[in-house]
């Protein structure tokens, strides 16, 4: 239950959004919000958004040759899914929307395998116990409630673990995200809702979803407290992230983290953005990017030059060139799959249904 | 020891817990007052608040929340308090609960059992006497289990716990009173298949949940009319037990469903066809429906009208016999 001795303001997000790296890479330090990131963990973040980007980008291509059927971009948001991503510990779980590549790839789930969703050959690849990394799926907030209930489930069985689940502003005005925020805040379950404000949810901007005076106002409603970063500052997703990781494992119960940020590209690859943004917003957009910004940040610490750049550069094409090759090698997909895993123990008609297909497929190979 | 199907159910939840201590049960009101309809009585008492708990009043966190449990390695046994307020909870069930397996390729597992108490016969509200059994036996990936007896009440729901796949357990709440002489623990026929409560050579009942006993009374009072009518419960939805359903056909040649839930796309139009498609030469009769009407679940004082009962089945036999 809550803790009747908390004040309520305290559930406030602060006036303005924890910020921590300037365009220019700039570092602004925050006693409240501090980086235990030693240099190599500060390249890793700058590694896993490149990667993230590089392989977006590849994504998108395979669309456009009609190898995926859709795709839906992250371009814009790798600082707000790599760094919270990044400020979980192993065990921890993660329940993502669809939109989620750069967290998957922090958690070194197969980019190939995820991309077998907007393919059509597989609804999903991993293994979601070997990752610690739910399945992506189409339906609006709806993993929220997952992520809540499997954190009650670790909360049941002293188990300290957390877990984080992503959503959009759009997701903000399902019920599910709201129902699981209550869930979480009456059974102090130590899960943290990562909500991208990308400000887009497909064509309806902010305004339009929501008359809260920001999104994470709406915390206070579910007793949860409510924070806000800078999307596109990847210091700042993961300082903010560790804080709610560290209150969550210590037993003080979830939080809601507003990242703002911005998507670069369309909802997918279906949309067309130019009927509800202009080119100067995006013009403006593109000056907050989150890896040039990263970069010129560890420029001024000395942690960047031509080899980092290169190797980085280098694993970032040959991750997109796998990805590029899976995609191509991937089988079409088995008929037979049809009838897998839809249930442990399949009887009657659903057998007779298979076996219908089965002498189906028979007959075919025959005609060959 | 006479049992009531409402103890038999509670019986099956508390050996449940006590065998398996990944076993919840959770909802609204479930803990303290022990359910609406006193199922889960003494639960919490016995097993703690951790096993057994209140949720907010929010169906679909309650299911989407059981995902999550599940997905963590526990086996929920989540409560729709009424049939009409499962629909808040539509979309968890058939987007993620009966689909996950499914679009994991087999790597989640949801043992979740949903108990949902439905169908009308009390002089319930609005939206506390639905029969949305079609909803859920269409859709890939659950089970539809209802029981008709205070021993499948006990032995299915037991069965439906220890299963590996997600099953929407459906509880005639008009039949939670019915008793039994019986002594559990008692196991019974598994889930998946259908039972000859009664055997008889006019015509075949196909009948499930609330129904069973009406049926059985209707076989009685046909008896008097010297109408031999057989009663298969069929007890399982989905799947459904097609040999037993076609069998008893060719032993009777005529064929009746009866169900409360309203007629269009009801089960009665599956048995149906899957009764003229695999024994359409033993068929004397076209086979008939005794169904609810396709409206909206009427006022209490009108349910009486709109349930099918004893007279609405007895003129469909008369109806086969005279075809």
């Amino acid at each position: 239950m809550a803790d009747a001795a908390i004040d309520p303001r305290e559930l406030l997000p602060p006036d303005e959004p924890v910020h921590l790296l300037d365009p220019d890479g700039t570092y602004h330090e925050d006693p409240e919000h501090p980086i235990d990131l030693d240099d190599a963990g500060l390249r890793e973040l700058y590694r896993l958004m490149l990667v993230t980007r590089k392989v977006d980008r590849e994504a998108i291509n395979l669309q456009r040759q009609g190898q995926l059927g859709v795709y839906a971009s992250c371009m814009g948001q790798e600082a707000a899914q790599v760094g919270s991503a990044y400020a979980l510990a192993e065990e921890d779980w993660i329940f993502p929307s669809y939109r989620e590549l750069g967290a998957a790839l922090v958690r070194q789930v197969d980019a190939a395998g995820l991309l077998h969703l907007y393919r059509g050959t597989w609804l999903s690849d991993h293994d979601p116990y070997k990752h610690h990394f739910g399945l992506m799926s189409i339906p609006i907030g709806t993993q929220a409630l997952h992520a809540t209930g499997f954190a009650m489930g670790a909360r049941l069985d002293n188990n300290p673990i957390v877990t984080m689940t992503y959503f959009g502003d759009g997701g903000t005005s399902e019920g599910d995200p709201h129902e699981a925020m209550t869930f979480a805040g009456v059974t102090r379950a130590p899960v943290i809702f990562f909500v991208q404000n990308n400000q887009y949810a497909i064509s309806v901007p902010l305004e339009k979803q929501t008359a809260a005076p920001t999104l994470a106002h709406k915390a206070i409603g579910y007793g949860l407290p409510g924070r806000r970063c800078d999307g596109n500052d990847v210091l700042a997703t993961y300082a903010v992230t560790k804080k709610a990781v560290d209150r969550a494992r210590a037993g003080e119960g979830p939080t809601f983290i507003e990242a703002l940020t911005y998507r670069m590209e369309a909802h997918t690859t279906s949309d067309d953005p130019s009927r509800y943004r202009t080119q100067a917003e995006l013009d403006e957009a593109a000056l907050t990017d989150p890896i040039a910004r990263m970069r010129n940040f560890l420029q001024q610490r000395d942690l960047y030059d031509t080899e980092l750049e290169e190797a980085v550069e280098d694993q970032a094409k040959e991750v997109a060139s796998y990805v590029r090759a899976g995609i191509y090698d991937a089988p079409h997909g088995d008929p037979m799959e049809l009838f897998e895993h839809v249930y442990v123990d399949p009887t009657g008609h659903f057998d007779l249904q298979r076996e219908q297909l089965r002498s189906e497929l028979d007959a075919g190979q025959g005609e060959g | 020891m006479a049992v009531t199907l409402a103890q038999a159910i509670n019986q099956a939840l508390h050996d449940a817990m006590s065998e398996d201590e990944r076993v919840l049960v959770f909802g609204e009101d479930v803990g303290k007052l022990g359910g609406v309809f006193r199922v889960t009585d003494k639960l919490q008492e016995k097993f703690t608040e951790d096993r057994c708990f209140d949720t907010p009043l929010a169906e679909s966190g309650i299911i989407g929340t059981a995902i999550g449990l599940a997905m963590y390695g526990f086996r929920p046994v989540p409560e729709m308090q009424f049939d009409g307020f499962t629909y808040p909870a539509f979309e968890q069930i058939v987007s993620h609960l009966a689909k996950m397996p499914n679009r994991s390729r087999g790597t989640v597992k949801l043992p979740v059992t949903i108990r949902i108490p439905y169908g009308g016969g009390i002089g319930a509200v609005e939206h506390h006497s639905e029969s949305p059994e079609a909803y859920w036996a269409h859709t890939a990936g659950l089970k539809v289990f209802t029981p008709g007896t205070p021993e499948d009440a006990y032995s299915m729901m037991r069965a439906a716990i220890a299963m590996d796949d997600p099953v929407i357990f459906l509880e005639p709440k008009r039949r939670y009173w019915m008793k039994s002489d019986t002594t559990l623990p008692v196991q019974t026929e598994p889930p998946h298949r259908a039972v000859v409560r009664r055997e008889g050579t006019d015509v075949s009942v196909f009948c499930y949940g609330p129904m069973v006993r009406t049926a059985m009374e209707a076989a009685e009072a046909a008896a008097d009319e010297g109408w031999s009518l057989e009663v298969v419960d069929l007890r399982s939805l989905s799947p459904l037990d097609t040999p037993t359903m076609v069998a008893s056909v060719e032993r009777t040649g005529r064929a009746i469903v009866v169900h409360e839930a309203a007629q269009t796309l009801g089960m009665g139009a599956e048995i149906a066809a899957r009764i003229q498609e695999q024994a359409f030469y033993s068929l004397e009769a076209p086979v008939l429906r005794a169904t609810g009407y396709d409206t909206p679940y009427p006022p209490a004082k009108l349910e009486e009208f709109w349930l099918p009962d004893v007279d609405r089945i007895l003129d469909l036999v008369e109806r086969s016999l005279n075809y």
